[in-house]
């Protein structure tokens, strides 16, 4: 009971809702980029955190080798299921023998395709996302290969007719208006720099993976006071400023703590939306409070809750 | 910025799901063992909602939940849980901080396990020996762990010792590297690239992922290297 992997696309992982509880110890909490379309995928099948396969960019060709159910959410990677276009954003049963083949993202970074019961791979430290640097979760540690063989548990046919509008939850663009609260260095930037901050364009670089997004602007950031920092803790979303003034954003395999001043902090809500950038898309920023940060994301779940419910 | 103060402890966001219980401004034992009682505290007593707590140098992030945290109707999500730990705070339990564990670290120093030793003793005139020495009869205290997987934040490096980085870093060290940089000296887990000057290299493995904690060192352990040398370390293995 397996998938075999034809074509393992550009930087295929397998990931889950992240591992938590071992950040003490320098452990990254990893899990899928794009929370909200993995969430749906899992919600879809009705379970919780299983493993799925994230692609990015380039989707894989994989072979399903017993019969299952899937549901693909995410970027539109333009899936074909035999040959004919698969649906994304509800369940679809799968025959033993099918290929499904994906192409280039049209528009969006990261797909997910969830698997009934999801991929076998064993749990390390609460978590089976894949953890590259480390060599640990996933399958072996690493992105897939041609010639990998994953194992699932067959699931029967069932009830699929229902389906999700994903522009409801999320928004594939590039060109994005990204919610930020304050970082815990903000007030040591120069008025000037805060002010750049909040009103330009700043282009994300092709120098962006699953760790962190380089954004390029025509100004550096500056701090009116250039003094060492102590490390301590940096998060997803976390915008710090090194030496260059070019800010980066740490994304989902982000290290637990880091030394750079924190200018901003992308709300959670708006993770999803940063994920799904592709290279040299546009993004500007604008300041939320922590309270309403916390009401955007409340509302989100609540969303989440509903859909659940449904289903 | 919402910034709460509590005599000279603040709190202050890091984003909408975590906040950072700030205990000082500077690297200093005080400040260490504070957190260590701290931490020990709000593990044994977590809130609602509490998903992990990482300590630092100067700090304390605490991550939650923010759908799972009871609030007062008065009071922000933020403000009830800052309103708990200030509780805490102020009851400010102790705990015995002195069984914490003495880990000695075989190191083989030099040579093709310690490639940059050599510069490491000329650049301070002193012999390798010297710088051996040196290195390896200070007691160490485990700050923090972060960068990697078990890789600690070391204090109480000898200053007669302390060496800049290389300037062109290396593009890999292997793992168990025991180096120097500036200030500070600690052993890589993994393979990385890094820039410190390499003095040696452990057997030890420091990321152990099969069990929890999935770390051999852990913040407020004490550590010594001791000098092995290359036959010890095929004994080890």
């Amino acid at each position: 009971m397996t998938i075999t992997v034809i074509k393992p696309g550009l930087f295929s992982t397998l990931q889950d809702g992240g591992r938590y509880a071992s950040q003490q110890y320098g452990v990254i909490v990893s899990g899928a980029m794009d929370r909200l379309s993995y969430h749906i995928g899992q919600l879809l099948l009705q379970q919780e955190n299983k493993a799925a396969i994230e692609i990015t960019m380039i989707g894989p060709t994989l072979r399903f080798d017993v019969d299952t159910v899937i549901a693909i959410t995410g970027a539109n990677f333009l899936p074909l299921l035999n040959d004919k276009p698969c649906p994304m954003w509800r369940p679809v049963s799968v025959k033993a023998g099918s290929v499904l083949q994906c192409a280039t993202a049209t528009i969006g970074a990261r797909g997910y395709i969830a698997v009934k019961h999801g991929l076998q791979v064993p749990g390390i430290l609460g978590s089976r996302s894949t953890y590259l640097r480390a060599k640990i979760g996933g399958f072996h540690g690493r992105a897939l290969q041609k010639g990998d063989v994953l194992p699932i548990r067959a699931s029967d046919a069932r009830r699929t007719n229902y389906f999700v509008k994903p522009e409801h939850f999320i928004e594939f663009s590039n060109d994005v208006t990204i919610r930020i609260t304050e970082g815990t260095e903000w007030q040591a930037f120069t008025k000037e720099s805060q002010e750049f901050f909040l009103s330009t364009a700043f282009q994300l670089s092709t120098d962006a993976d699953r760790m962190g997004y380089r954004l390029q602007s025509d100004m550096c950031l500056t701090r009116s006071l250039q003094k060492d920092l102590i490390s301590e803790a940096v998060t997803f979303g976390t915008i710090q400023v090194p030496p260059s003034g070019q800010p980066i954003v740490l994304m989902a395999d982000c290290q637990t703590t880091g030394g750079y001043p924190k200018i901003a902090q992308v709300i959670q809500a708006d993770l999803p939306k940063l994920a799904q950038l592709q290279p040299l898309a546009k993004i500007r920023f604008t300041t939320v409070s922590i309270e309403e940060a916390q009401n955007i994301y409340m509302r989100q779940q609540q969303q989440l809750a509903l859909l659940k419910n449904f289903l | 910025m919402e910034v709460i103060i509590l005599t000279h402890i603040t709190f202050k966001p890091l984003n909408d799901c975590a906040l950072l219980i700030v205990f000082g401004d500077s690297i200093s034992i005080t400040t260490h063992q504070e957190i260590q009682h701290f931490h020990k505290t709000i593990e044994e007593q977590p809130f609602q909602g509490m998903i992990e707590a990482v300590p630092s140098y100067t700090s304390i992030c605490i991550y939650y939940d923010v759908m799972q945290v009871v609030r007062k109707p008065s009071q922000t999500i933020y403000e009830s849980i800052v309103t708990y730990l200030q509780s805490l705070l102020t009851k400010n339990e102790q705990h015995d901080l002195s069984t914490r564990r003495l880990i000695d670290i075989p190191v083989v120093y030099g040579g093709e396990y310690g490639p940059d030793l050599a510069f490491v003793a000329s650049y301070h005139g002193l012999s390798e020996e010297e710088i051996i020495e040196r290195h390896s009869s200070q007691q160490y205290i485990v700050y923090m762990l972060g960068f990697a997987p078990g890789f600690a934040f070391l204090g109480g490096l000898d200053e007669t010792i302390a060496t800049p980085r290389k300037e062109v870093p290396r593009l890999t060290i292997p793992a168990g590297s025991v180096g120097i940089g500036g200030q500070q000296t600690g052993v890589y887990p993994f393979e990385t690239p890094g820039g410190w000057q390499i003095i040696g290299r452990t057997p030890q493995r420091l990321f152990l992922p099969e069990q929890y904690p999935p770390t051999y060192l852990q913040a407020g352990d004490r550590i010594r290297f001791r000098a092995i040398s290359a036959q010890q370390w095929r004994d080890f293995i």
